[in-house]
């Protein structure tokens, strides 16, 4: 469980935020802290990862994570590889560890891996040579930490203290891997009180034991709170036997200025992108002046930059 | 050849024998215990002095690979480790490739196995064609041909409708039907039991009522048809208490568990170990320990090793994509004697699980060891340890969630028909 930790308490790799202390977090919070004033400089760039070779392996088409990525890794000075291998080993029959194995061996200090299936990191990291780093950009309905930590940041820059928070994550929280990855933060960072809404369809069995509140009232579960995390609903789960329609759940689910208003006054709006505006969030919210989203984007990079630099920064 | 295995402590579950006695084999059957039989003049001697000599174990589920995975495991290799685990008598689910629905298939299979001489192979014939759950197989003439039970392996069986006719027919011929209840529309995408760890580990769960709904059918249809069936591997506290209430209702079910499933839940899976991606899933403590209970008070008759070899190119994948399975005969034994010493369970009534009483669920005159019973033995040591790992292990698969840890209970002799056919080395 702590392998993403070495015997010397230093994180080896980011696999996922569960079980990884508080400190830790903040460290990393406070490290990205220190990045946000880089990526405003006219010279957006620090020697940090200087020669290190950093392979983006998205076995799953991205666009906004991927470039997140390397535009971190650019601005640490490291060399940037970027990998789309849906479109060429796989398809070739070569298995994930052949594909790992052959650019271990062209000599990679980093991994950044997107995969389909949860666990595909966990089982990349426990394969690599001890001086390769592996961090998961996103494992099937797993685990997506560095969005989960750019979340953590936006939540401290704009409400400083996690102590007194109550959150409110909205969405498909059964396939969304976002939301594990949230809550294991909002959980670690000592925010007393979590709440989950979606239908009964889109919440997992016993998420209640991850500590979360599930809520299938939007009106109910919207009182009082602080912090609203929307998630994306993907198209193929707006029809079937999840959801009837995509009308239907954005009446129902979609964040309008009028559940908005149900929150705090002071309540800020976050997503991890991309918006479908109009199924899980009106524009008028997702424009106005409650929603942090475009901020979260631009602390993204500093977080990501925090992390890889953790992780092999010398 | 004429054995005397003396100084044993003899075990015959059947008959509740259990004591320090010798043991006279001639003819490939037992002649005597106690005393040797008149004229008896021993060719070959063992000293049993220290292990257990009891019937050699009967295991309900082990597959083989043949015919059609040749590349994951051989007869050959599997067999020798049938007989390294005391194992002398084996049922081989159908789905092999091509799947046991022909009787060609079936007696190239038995020839296959007799040619080896080795542990006795029972094939459980396929109950629909090509397993594809539509039109029957020929039952009477798979029978002939040797088949001893007919089942659906993994494939689904959706259709109550083609369910209810399999039972009807296997019933006109008195053949006993074996399935395994879980619902396919619950479970299809499925990879982990629905619950606390698939959720925390985005694995997609297969629930409890997969199993509960596809039991609830099944032993409607074995009361509606007659059928004798036998459910495999049952997993959940609800599925145990179902079986329960069926037999004290007098129906004529039986069931088994897997060897895996009576000391795993959930929580082993840690961070994805596909060593713990089985079928049926692991689900959590409470069903475990149901399991154990069942398995205790003879709800659960039987313990098989559901021994699925998979090589490792398999399991070195993401979770939800590694094959599910794992090695299990040579575990069977040491993880029933885990059971028995966990839960109490005098040695004779533990051992009854692997012997007497899964050769009744098989119907086959074995896991008995009163004078004129076929001499198929196994002879071990209840107290020695040993590792489990990839070169201690004779099977091709090597993968099990056991792998690393130290077992008690060690094979030294396994007979097969008064032969000796397997040897442990000194160690």
């Amino acid at each position: 469980m702590q392998r993403q930790i070495n015997k010397n308490g230093e994180l080896q790799h980011l696999l996922t935020i569960e079980g990884l202390p508080a400190a830790m977090l903040h460290h990393i919070l406070d490290t990205a802290e220190s990045f946000v004033s880089v990526t405003e400089r006219e010279v957006k760039k620090v020697p940090l990862l200087r020669g290190k070779a950093i392979f983006n392996l998205f076995f799953e088409p991205s666009t906004r994570t991927r470039t997140t990525f390397e535009i971190a890794a650019k601005r640490l000075s490291a060399d940037v590889i970027n990998l789309n291998i849906s479109a060429s080993s796989q398809s070739k029959g070569e298995t994930l560890l052949d594909t790992v194995n052959n650019l271990s061996a062209m000599h990679a200090d980093m991994f950044i891996v997107r995969h389909a299936q949860s666990g595909a990191a966990h089982l990349i990291a426990n394969h690599v040579a001890p001086e390769i780093h592996v961090i998961n950009a996103g494992d099937g309905r797993h685990a997506h930490p560095t969005q989960a930590l750019l979340d953590m940041y936006t939540i401290r820059h704009f409400k400083r203290d996690f102590h007194e928070l109550r959150v409110a994550i909205i969405g498909d929280i059964m396939h969304s891997r976002v939301a594990r990855s949230q809550i294991h933060a909002l959980t670690t960072l000592g925010v007393p009180e979590v709440r989950v809404i979606a239908p009964k369809t889109l919440l997992p069995k016993g998420v209640e034991h991850l500590g979360v509140h599930p809520y299938h009232d939007m009106s109910k579960g919207l009182k009082d709170v602080d912090v609203l995390l929307m998630l994306r609903l993907q198209n193929e789960r707006m029809q079937g036997a999840l959801l009837p329609s995509a009308q239907e759940y954005f009446k129902y689910y979609g964040l309008t200025p009028e559940k908005l208003a149900l929150a705090k006054p002071d309540a800020i709006v976050m997503h991890p992108g991309p918006m479908n505006r109009g199924i899980e969030i009106d524009s008028a919210v997702a424009d106005g002046p409650q929603s942090v989203i475009l901020p979260q984007v631009t602390f993204g990079i500093a977080v990501r930059m925090a992390v890889m630099s953790i992780l092999a920064g010398s | 050849m004429k054995i005397h295995i003396k100084n044993g402590r003899l075990i015959d579950p059947k008959s509740h024998l259990d004591r320090k006695t010798d043991i006279f084999v001639a003819a490939g059957k037992v002649a005597a215990i106690g005393e040797p039989p008149p004229n008896f003049s021993a060719s070959h001697e063992i000293d049993a002095n220290g292990l257990v000599v009891c019937p050699g174990l009967v295991d309900l589920s082990a597959r083989l690979r043949e015919p059609g995975y040749e590349y994951r495991a051989t007869l050959e290799s599997e067999m020798e480790a049938a007989i390294a685990g005391g194992i002398t008598s084996l049922a081989c689910p159908p789905d092999t490739d091509p799947p046991l629905d022909e009787p060609g298939l079936v007696e190239m299979l038995k020839y296959r196995a007799r040619g080896l001489n080795q542990a006795h192979v029972f094939p459980v014939g396929a109950l629909t064609q090509g397993l594809l759950g539509e039109n029957l197989t020929e039952m009477a003439e798979l029978s002939d041909a040797g088949c001893v039970a007919f089942s659906h392996a993994e494939r689904p069986l959706d259709n109550a409708l083609v369910m209810m006719r399999a039972m009807q027919y296997a019933a006109t011929f008195d053949l006993p039907v074996w399935l395994r209840a879980q619902d396919a529309s619950l479970s299809r995408i499925g990879v982990a039991h629905e619950g606390e760890v698939a959720t925390r580990l985005g694995l997609p769960g297969i629930p409890t009522c997969a199993e509960t709904i596809a039991l609830s059918k099944i032993l409607r249809l074995a009361e509606e048809t007659g059928a004798r069936v036998h459910i495999c591997r049952i997993s959940s506290a609800e599925g145990v208490e179902m079986i329960r209430q069926a037999k004290k209702q007098g129906l004529p079910v039986t069931c088994d568990v897997s060897a895996n499933h009576i000391h795993l839940s959930e929580m082993d899976i840690g961070f994805f170990d596909s060593n713990c991606h089985l079928i049926p899933p692991l689900r959590n403590l409470r069903d475990r320990d149901a399991l154990k209970r069942g398995l205790k008070d003879g709800t659960i008759d039987a313990v098989c090793s559901d021994h699925t070899p998979v090589d490792d190119d398999a399991k070195l994948l993401p979770f939800a994509e590694a094959e599910a399975g794992a090695t299990g005969l040579e575990l069977l034994l040491p993880l029933v004697l885990k059971w028995a010493e966990e839960s109490k369970v005098p040695l004779v009534d533990a051992l009854s699980r692997i012997t007497s009483r899964p050769a009744a669920v098989l119907g086959i005159e074995s896991g008995i060891l009163s004078p004129g019973a076929a001499a198929d033995l196994c002879i071990f040591a209840a107290d020695a340890y040993w590792k489990i790992e990839a070169k201690s292990l004779k099977s091709q698969g090597k993968n099990t969630p056991f792998l690393g840890l130290e077992m008690k209970g060690r094979v030294k002799y396994t007979l097969v028909g008064g032969r000796i056919v397997y040897k442990a080395n000194p160690s």
